[in-house]
This record gives C-alpha cells, sequence and structure tokens, in this order.
C-alpha cells in the first residue's frame, strides 16, 4: 500500500494527516476534559455530555449572529465573547442539574446513565424545536479563513491551529484549576475520600456542584470550538459521545494526563488509517484496538494509585 | 399446575395469567392486523429486555450492547431470508442472478464464504442462537476474566455496538450497508408478508415468549439465580466462598445474548428486513430502558414496560411528534429518581400491599397477610 507513492510524498502524507490528527487530538481533548472531571473524578457517566458541547456551540451561533446584527464592527473578536457565554450556559446548566438529579444517585453510578440519557433526549428536542432540526454553521471572521503553507505540499488550515491554540491553553487552565487551586485541591479531597474531606470542613454538597458545573462548562467550550471546525445540528453531540467515553477510559479515568496521551494516541491512529484505509474502516480498527487494549489493561494507560 | 408449585408466587401468577390473557386472547381480539404486526414488533424487544432482567437487574451487569446481539440475531435470520429470495429465477435482471440484489449492485459477483452456509435453514437456525452465544461469550470471558465490570462493561459494550454498526454500514457489498437487508419474502416458500401470516407469526412469537419467560423464571429459581444475586450484592463475598464470579457473569450475559437474539431473529421476520440502525448505541440503550421502566427485577415488569413504552412510542410520536423525546426523557429521569424498581417496583411496594391489606380486611382473615412480592431489595 506504500508502493505507490514516493518517499517525499510519503512524508507530505504523513506531515498532512499527522496535522490532521493534531486537530482531531484537539477536538477529543477538548470534549474528554469536561468528562474526565465529571466521569474520572466524580464517577458520574454523564451521557448528556455531547448535549452540553452543543448547548456551547448554539450559544456561540447565536453570539455570532449578534455580533452581525448589532456590533458589525467587533466581528473579528466576537469568538472570545461567545466562548464565556458558551462556559456560561453550560456551566449552570449542569450545576442546576447536578441539584435537581445528579446529586440523588452518586451512590448508583449506573443510573447517572440512564437519567442522563433521558437528560440528553429531553435536551435536544429542546433544541430542535428551538433552532430547528437543520444544522447550523457559524460565519467565520476574516482572519481565521484559508490556510498557511508550509511547503508545497502542506498546507495548514487557520482555524484548526486556531482551535489546537485553544486547547492547550484550557488544558493548561484546567490542569492550574485541579492541582495547584485551593479548589482543586479540594475537589481531589473529596473525590479520594468523601467523608474525611466533609470532617475537615469541606463543604462537599458545594464542591461538588461546582465540579460538575466545570465539567458541563468545559463541554461547553468545547462545543464552541467546534463551530470553528465544521456545523452543529440537535443530535450532534450523540455522535462524540462513545469517542469521548473511549479516550476517557483508555486514558485512565481520573488522570488528567492519561487523557491527553489517549486522545493523542487515538486521534493519530485514526487520522494516518484514514488515509490508506477508508474512513469507517479506519474507525473500526482503531476502536477494535482500543477495546483490545482495554480487556487487557483494564485500569487505562495511566491509572491513578488510589487506596480504596 | 403451576398454582401448587413454588415456580410462581401469587403476584408473579397474576402476572402470568394476565399477559397471557393480554397476548393471546385481548390483543388479537381487539387489535387489527397493523397494529397486532405493531406488537409483535414490540414483544421481539422484549426479549432483550427479559435478558437484561437476569443479567442487569439479577447479575448487576449492565451491557449497553444488547443490540449487537439483536442485530446477530436479525441478521442470522435476514440472511438466510435474503438467500432465499434472491433465487436464479428471482434476480434474472441482474447481471450476476443467484445472489442478493445490493451484491449485485456492489458489483461483487459471487457470493461471500460467510454467506453460503446460511442457505440452509438448520444453519441459520443454529446460528441465530451460536453466533451471538459465541460472540458474547468471547466478549464477556476476556472481560469478566479480568475483573473489568460496572461502568467499564457498560462504555466497552457500548464501543462494541458502535464498532459493529460502522462495519455493517461500512461493508455495503456483504451486509446491505445502511439500508440493512430488505425486500424478504418467503420462509421454506410460505409468504410471510400476507395478513394470514403475520397472524400466524404473532402466534408462534408469543409461544416462544413465554418459553422464553419459563426459562428465565427456572434460572432465577435455581441456585444459579441466586448466585447472580449474591454476585450483584456482595461479588467479593461470593468469590471468597468458592463460587468463580467470572464463570456465572459470563453465562448471565450469554443467556442475555441469546435471548436478544432470538427476539432479533423473530423480528426479522415480523417486519421482513434487518438494518444496522437496530443494532448501534441508540437502539441498545432504548432496550435497557424498556427492562428500567418495566422493572429491571421482573420478568413480567420488563415485558409489560417493553410493551408499554413501544405503545406510547407509537402513538405519541404519531400525533405529538415534538412531546414524544420529552415524554420518553422525563419517563427515564423520573422512573430512575423516583422509581429504581420500575412499573413491577410501584406495583410491589405500593399496590399489592393495598390489595392484600383490603383482602385481608374484607375476609377478616390475619395471619398470612404479609404476601409480598420476593423481589429484591432496591439497590
Amino acid at each position: 500500500m506504500f508502493g505507490d507513492y514516493s518517499i517525499g510524498d510519503l512524508g507530505a502524507i504523513f506531515a498532512m494527516q499527522g496535522f490532521a490528527g493534531l486537530i482531531l487530538f484537539s477536538v477529543y481533548v477538548l470534549m474528554a476534559l469536561g468528562l474526565a472531571i465529571i466521569f474520572g473524578q466524580m464517577g458520574v457517566i454523564n451521557m448528556a455530555h455531547g448535549e452540553f458541547m452543543i448547548l456551547g456551540a448554539y450559544v456561540t451561533w447565536m453570539t455570532s449572529n449578534a455580533f452581525q446584527h448589532f456590533l458589525p464592527s467587533l466581528f473579528p473578536g466576537y469568538f472570545f465573547v461567545a466562548m464565556i457565554f458558551a462556559f456560561i450556559a453550560s456551566g449552570s446548566l449542569g450545576m442546576l442539574v447536578e441539584w435537581a438529579m445528579i446529586r440523588r444517585l452518586y451512590k448508583r453510578p449506573l443510573d447517572t446513565l440512564l437519567a442522563t440519557w433521558g437528560l440528553s433526549l429531553i435536551l435536544q428536542q429542546a433544541y430542535r424545536s428551538v433552532f430547528g432540526a437543520r444544522e447550523v454553521g457559524v460565519e467565520l471572521p476574516d482572519w481565521m479563513m484559508g490556510s498557511w503553507q508550509a511547503t508545497d505540499a502542506i498546507q495548514i488550515p487557520i482555524n484548526g491551529m486556531f482551535v489546537m491554540c485553544l486547547t492547550i491553553l484550557i488544558t493548561i487552565v484546567v490542569a492550574y484549576v485541579l492541582f495547584l487551586s485551593r479548589w482543586g485541591k479540594q475537589v481531589r479531597a473529596v473525590v479520594q475520600n468523601r467523608v474525611m474531606a466533609g470532617t475537615v470542613g469541606i463543604n462537599t454538597e458545594k464542591v461538588d456542584r461546582y465540579t460538575f458545573g466545570l465539567g458541563c462548562g468545559i463541554a461547553g467550550v468545547a462545543g464552541s470550538a467546534f463551530t470553528m471546525i465544521g456545523s452543529t445540528g440537535p443530535t450532534a453531540g450523540q455522535l462524540y459521545i462513545v469517542d469521548t467515553f473511549l479516550v476517557v477510559v483508555f486514558g485512565g479515568a481520573a488522570s488528567l494526563l492519561g487523557t491527553i496521551a489517549s486522545a493523542f494516541t487515538i486521534s493519530q491512529a485514526q487520522s494516518t488509517m484514514e488515509f490508506f484505509l477508508s474512513g469507517s474502516m479506519a474507525k473500526v480498527l482503531t476502536l477494535l484496538a482500543i477495546v483490545a487494549i482495554l480487556m487487557m489493561r483494564p485500569q487505562g494507560l495511566f491509572a491513578l494509585k488510589v487506596r480504596k | 399446575m403451576i398454582i401448587n408449585s413454588r415456580f410462581f408466587n401469587r403476584s408473579e401468577l397474576i402476572g402470568f395469567v394476565s399477559l397471557l390473557l393480554l397476548l393471546v386472547v385481548i390483543l388479537p381480539l381487539a387489535l387489527d392486523v397493523f397494529r397486532l404486526n405493531l406488537v409483535a414488533k414490540y414483544l421481539t424487544y422484549a426479549f432483550v429486555a427479559i435478558g437484561l432482567v437476569l443479567c442487569w437487574g439479577y447479575g448487576g451487569i449492565l451491557s449497553l450492547g444488547q443490540g449487537v446481539f439483536f442485530g446477530l440475531g436479525g441478521y442470522c435470520m435476514a440472511m438466510f431470508l435474503k438467500l432465499e429470495a434472491s433465487s436464479v429465477a428471482n434476480t434474472k435482471i441482474q447481471s450476476t442472478p443467484g445472489i442478493p440484489d445490493f451484491m449485485d449492485w456492489n458489483q461483487l459477483t459471487q457470493l461471500p464464504f460467510f454467506w453460503k452456509p446460511f442457505q440452509s435453514f438448520s444453519f441459520a437456525l443454529v446460528a441465530i442462537l451460536l453466533v451471538p452465544g459465541i460472540f458474547a461469550f468471547i466478549v464477556g470471558a476476556a472481560m469478566f476474566k479480568r475483573r473489568v465490570g460496572g461502568v467499564y462493561f457498560a462504555i466497552i459494550t457500548q464501543a462494541i455496538a458502535a464498532i459493529l454498526t460502522i462495519l455493517i454500514v461500512g461493508q455495503q457489498g456483504y451486509t446491505g450497508g445502511i439500508n440493512g437487508i430488505t425486500d424478504l419474502r418467503t420462509l421454506h416458500g410460505w409468504d410471510i408478508r400476507t395478513d394470514h401470516a403475520k397472524y400466524i407469526l404473532y402466534f408462534v412469537e408469543v409461544a416462544f415468549l413465554f418459553l422464553a419467560i419459563l426459562i428465565a423464571q427456572f434460572i432465577r429459581l435455581t441456585k444459579l439465580g441466586r448466585i447472580l444475586v449474591a454476585m450483584r450484592e456482595q461479588e467479593d463475598r461470593v468469590r471468597f466462598s468458592g463460587y468463580s464470579v467470572a464463570n456465572f457473569k459470563i453465562f448471565a450475559f450469554c443467556a442475555a445474548a441469546m435471548f436478544a437474539a432470538v427476539g432479533g431473529a423473530l423480528f426479522t421476520l415480523e417486519v421482513g428486513f434487518m438494518s444496522p440502525s437496530f443494532v448501534g448505541i441508540v437502539p441498545s440503550i432504548e432496550m435497557v430502558i424498556y427492562t428500567a421502566v418495566g422493572g429491571r427485577l421482573s420478568i413480567f415488569g420488563a415485558v409489560y414496560g417493553t410493551i408499554l413504552v413501544n405503545f406510547a412510542k407509537t402513538s405519541l410520536s404519531e400525533t405529538f411528534p415534538q412531546l414524544w423525546l420529552f415524554g420518553l426523557g422525563a419517563l427515564f429521569i423520573a422512573v430512575v429518581l423516583a422509581f429504581p424498581n420500575g412499573l413491577a417496583g410501584i406495583w410491589g411496594d405500593h399496590v399489592q400491599p393495598r390489595i392484600d391489606r383490603l383482602l385481608a380486611s374484607r375476609t377478616k382473615k390475619s395471619g398470612n397477610g404479609g404476601l409480598v412480592a420476593n423481589g429484591a431489595p432496591a439497590e
């Protein structure tokens, strides 16, 4: 299968597919970061995670429309405002859901799966009723269009690079919040030993609510970033959810580093194979490999050592 | 005969008799053949639900990939029927007569090797049970021997459902792609599309359903079923008592897979086609929901739950297409939050004690008043 290409061609192919893989990697990381907090830290199986992302995407779409109508001069920078709105919208919806539903189910993780699946159905129908069944796309500002010509054979789209930078930024923020801030330490204390954390004066209920809200908020930002590279429909969230769970589980549920490493592995495998096989076969092989590795190593790539 | 045995307790007997009356007498008399065929379609999901009661309700293993087994069973049946429908005489206009039409469209000139055995009906029948059974055994053995369970098992089965769907859709020439295997006409020369055939198929299916209920009830009452419950509650203690937890889990998973496969095969017969839209993640989760709504600890509850949810789905989505998803979503949340044991739980916890009390006060007979359903306690 390599025979038809020269060495130079192959190099360019791998570079291009590598960059395509990096964009896919950014997408996976953005999706998985929120879930790594909700599922990895809190143990809640949030099947509505995709719908929180879509909410962020719709908020971005609305913000972009609003800017086009009312503040056309500021349109090139609308995205940064939209991201903040997306975070607030998804985060507050997340906190509401935690208060109404999730907090009653912490002792029954498998039931959170069913309940959040119900939530995802409701949200999907809500999007369909409010925004219509059609997919919506955001108009990009000029500076994000086009691509950067690295060499003759290699082209890198600017919006892809933008999403990549955004991913790096968000990852650093999340890592800082979880590992260095006072609040992040409280989160990890609650996760490791809820009773003891409560005893030393941490308000565990509040920590739970804000943790869930943070995870959902990051999902919203991820959705916001997606509008840069694709369009959004009411059921788009469902397409991502299994991939996202696999990324998180494959990396080792509670490990942030693992999530990033597994997103990298999966996206690179997928995009390199995609060039030589059909897209669906590449996906099948990637998923099969993940499942096989998970069967051999159920705790994932990077298992956190926790006393149980 | 059953009344005096300990096979069914009283509430289960009520469930059994009323289900028998409903399916054999009331529904066939009350519904026209189109509606009856819809009920038959719902009942195929009831097989999956019964399997899930064993595997999830009793064994505590939540599989989100039951659509895989439903689909495998259905495809085994569909492959046989398709080969019968695409005889050389029926497919004269194709460039290669004698192979299924979608293969011809995809420039296949020869029947693929794994289709060939399905020309034999007896092979197809065996395959309906064995293909999903063996597949479930491989998956189950690989996971349970390594003590993968709970959430991780659910996510991996989900991934398997995704893999199989992508594979079926992608390999159009071998599987019929996204349309699936359609235009199935006869079973051994007997036209399955006539009204008469639909009635007969319905009753055959109901007979299979009651057989499945009896088998599940039998499994539940033997020591095997009690070990399953013990495993769900305290897996380590069962292991320390010297039982091989993995083997019991594999058994429950395989049994659930086979129940689902029978449902899938009957589904193919009832509706005349099979497609990847019954294999993927969404249908798989819906099947879990039927069980949850009916009651994950009650075999009859699961059957009733399946019929009710599907009936609501059809009638609501006909009249209020907008409201249906809201209603369904709210139903899941309500069931999970308020009634973890589903409709059967409401019956056992709230309705039946009242009936008992009412009967006890009317007959003034004290003593054996506490005949409560012997369902296991809520998690």
